[in-house]
């Protein structure tokens, strides 16, 4: 061989192998849809169980009884009742209170450090937000019980030791880093020559935020409260321990109320044999819980297409 | 007010007499640039810049990349201090009022002295509602004069014809050109007194760029305008007055036509032919 490399005959060289390459990249997208796949059938395959069982469950339990009615003794060895409603002003009294709680705190925490805080600032307390992100629920679900509750009873004396308000406040501060972190992302990522437009008109900085920059960044605003929202609905461990097992059907936040999701950790974990009515209605109300979910994403992506400020 | 005198002229680097003095002298200054230096962290961007601006003249700021125009049109807005660690010495007196003076409201300034950015940057908001803001932050609310404000300043943006039937749609629908028009509507709509504009058609095509020149002779009639720009035909087109920047100094500060054809310093000169730059 000269001295000089040939690239050509190297190139050459490696064509050589385009057979074994191509079979290679034949098989990598089959390869990467197999894996892809993993996720959608276990949703198929988790919707089709719900849907399944929810079926058998209405078997023995109408519609109307289940959505009109108020009373839940899913145990009762006498005359079983099987109603949603509690259950559902339980997890929609909770959410709501976590949601008063997370959206004001968390959209001002994140205009706060998109738009005010200095990059120092930020850097710091950023990470340190976050951090109230990854401690477990349980702990959150302990705090709340042994802490928030007795707290709160000293200025509302008619506080139940267990009720939906505490846990619903505890809920709040979880979902505050979330809530606060994804608006930031949004907010940061509105280009800065809109805020300069702004601020060249003489708008001040707090007109440039709430008009400019809030607006711009709208859909991923909701986007996070809708994941937030999502979150609080979805919350187990907190609502367990703080807000009790009592299935009433009520609005006063003060009284202990029981969330769909805690009704279903207090079935599996109790004494619902396998096949009675009481253990298809796990199904039912976790079905719900899926539809919930399905329609709040639904409904903010509406949302945050209607008022999307395309840039 | 004062009209433009020697001293104004003296303080500037270029040593050579303003020859269009007697000419001006009916002409207001309406920025006075004084021993203005201007630091980002340790660098020193800007060395003792005196510049009288006279009003309803387009007085054009030309240099090679880097040479501090853009810094300087940014400190008459002060939007320069939006950069972290920059520190200013000197005055700019805006109708003989200092804007660094501490009691001189930044937002008041920047109500009077509009600006128009390189890149066109409308809010992603519809047409109308982008003319409509600067109105509306200073506390115009009642819808019809919205309306008349919004037509007025599009049709002094001479965009209006373009948009009239659109006006709810969303400004990122319309061209670059047209972006940067709605832009000068925008600005027009807070009736400021002097409008800065950063390369206004860098980012333009060529037939874009010659509606915007156009606008701006129309626009002097009104308003006092100071441009920056890359393109020196562009200066010369345009422009009453031209001050030529140099490493953060200007080197030559005179009417548009004596800079072009009789530069004082080697340096303009060179600039101008484009043996540099």
């Amino acid at each position: 061989m000269s001295k000089t490399v040939g690239v050509k005959d190297l190139i050459q060289k490696k064509d050589k192998l385009s057979k074994m390459k191509s079979g290679v990249e034949k098989s990598i997208p089959v390869f990467l849809f197999c894996l892809a796949s993993i996720s959608v059938l276990t949703t198929v395959g988790i919707v089709s169980t719900l849907v399944y069982e929810t079926f058998l469950f209405f078997k023995d339990v109408s519609l109307i009884e289940f959505f009109t009615t108020t009373e839940l003794k899913p145990l009762s060895p006498v005359e079983p009742k099987f109603s949603i409603l509690p259950l559902l002003t339980g997890t929609v009294m909770t959410s709501l209170v976590a949601m008063l709680v997370a959206i004001p705190i968390g959209l001002t925490t994140a205009v706060f450090l998109s738009e005010y805080a200095s990059p120092a600032v930020r850097k710091v307390l950023k990470p340190l937000i976050e951090v109230l992100a990854g401690i477990p629920t349980i702990v959150y679900g302990f705090f709340a019980f042994t802490f928030v509750t007795p707290l709160l009873r000293e200025f509302i004396p008619a506080l139940g030791a267990t009720n939906a308000l505490s846990p619903g406040i505890v809920m709040g501060i979880m979902i505050i880093p979330l809530v606060a972190s994804l608006s930031e992302d949004a907010m940061n990522s509105v280009p800065n020559a809109m805020r300069e437009g702004a601020m060249a008109l003489g708008a001040t900085k707090l007109e440039v935020t709430l008009r400019v920059v809030i607006p711009a960044a709208i859909s991923g605003i909701i986007a996070s409260f809708v994941l937030g929202i999502s979150r609080a609905i979805g919350e187990t461990m907190i609502v367990t321990i703080a807000s009790g097992s009592s299935k009433n059907f009520t609005f006063d936040i003060t009284q202990s109320m029981q969330t769909m999701t805690a009704y279903i950790v207090e079935v599996t974990s109790g004494d619902a044999a396998s096949g009675t009515t009481a253990y298809y209605s796990l199904y039912a109300v976790a079905f719900t819980l899926f539809v919930f979910t399905l329609l709040m994403n639904m409904f903010a992506r509406y949302i945050s297409r209607k008022y999307r400020e395309a840039y | 007010m004062c009209a433009l005198t020697i001293t104004a002229r003296k303080s500037t680097k270029a040593n050579a007499p303003l020859a269009s003095d007697t000419e001006n002298t009916e002409k207001n200054i309406v920025m006075n640039t004084r021993a203005l230096n201007l630091w980002y962290g340790e660098n020193h961007a800007l060395k003792n810049i005196n510049l009288p601006m006279l009003e309803n003249d387009v007085t054009a700021i030309i240099g090679p990349s880097g040479c501090g125009k853009s810094t300087y049109i940014k400190t008459l807005n002060r939007m320069v201090e939006l950069v972290p660690n920059v520190r200013i010495s000197g005055e700019i007196l805006y109708r003989d009022r200092n804007i660094f003076d501490k009691t001189y409201l930044v937002e008041e300034l920047r109500t009077r002295v509009g600006m128009v950015f390189q890149k066109p940057n409308p809010f992603p908001k519809s047409i109308f509602d982008n003319v409509a803001y600067g109105p509306k932050i200073h506390g115009i609310r009642d819808k019809k004069i919205l309306k008349e404000i919004v037509e007025k300043s599009l049709r002094g943006a001479a965009i209006w014809e373009e948009v009239k039937d659109r006006l709810n749609e969303n400004a990122y629908g319309l061209s670059g050109g047209q972006q940067q028009r709605l832009c000068i509507a925008r600005c027009l709509a807070i009736e400021p007194d002097v409008i800065l504009m950063d390369e206004p058609t860098s980012a333009l095509d060529p037939k874009s760029t010659l509606k915007v020149e156009e606008l701006i002779q129309e626009l002097k009639e009104k308003y006092s305008i100071i441009i920056v720009t890359h393109n020196m035909q562009q200066a010369a087109r345009i422009s009453d007055k031209t001050a030529f920047f140099l490493n953060g100094e200007v080197i030559e500060y005179d009417n548009t036509d004596l800079i072009f054809s009789t530069p004082n310093d080697k340096r303009t000169e060179d600039y101008i032919t484009g043996r540099f730059g």
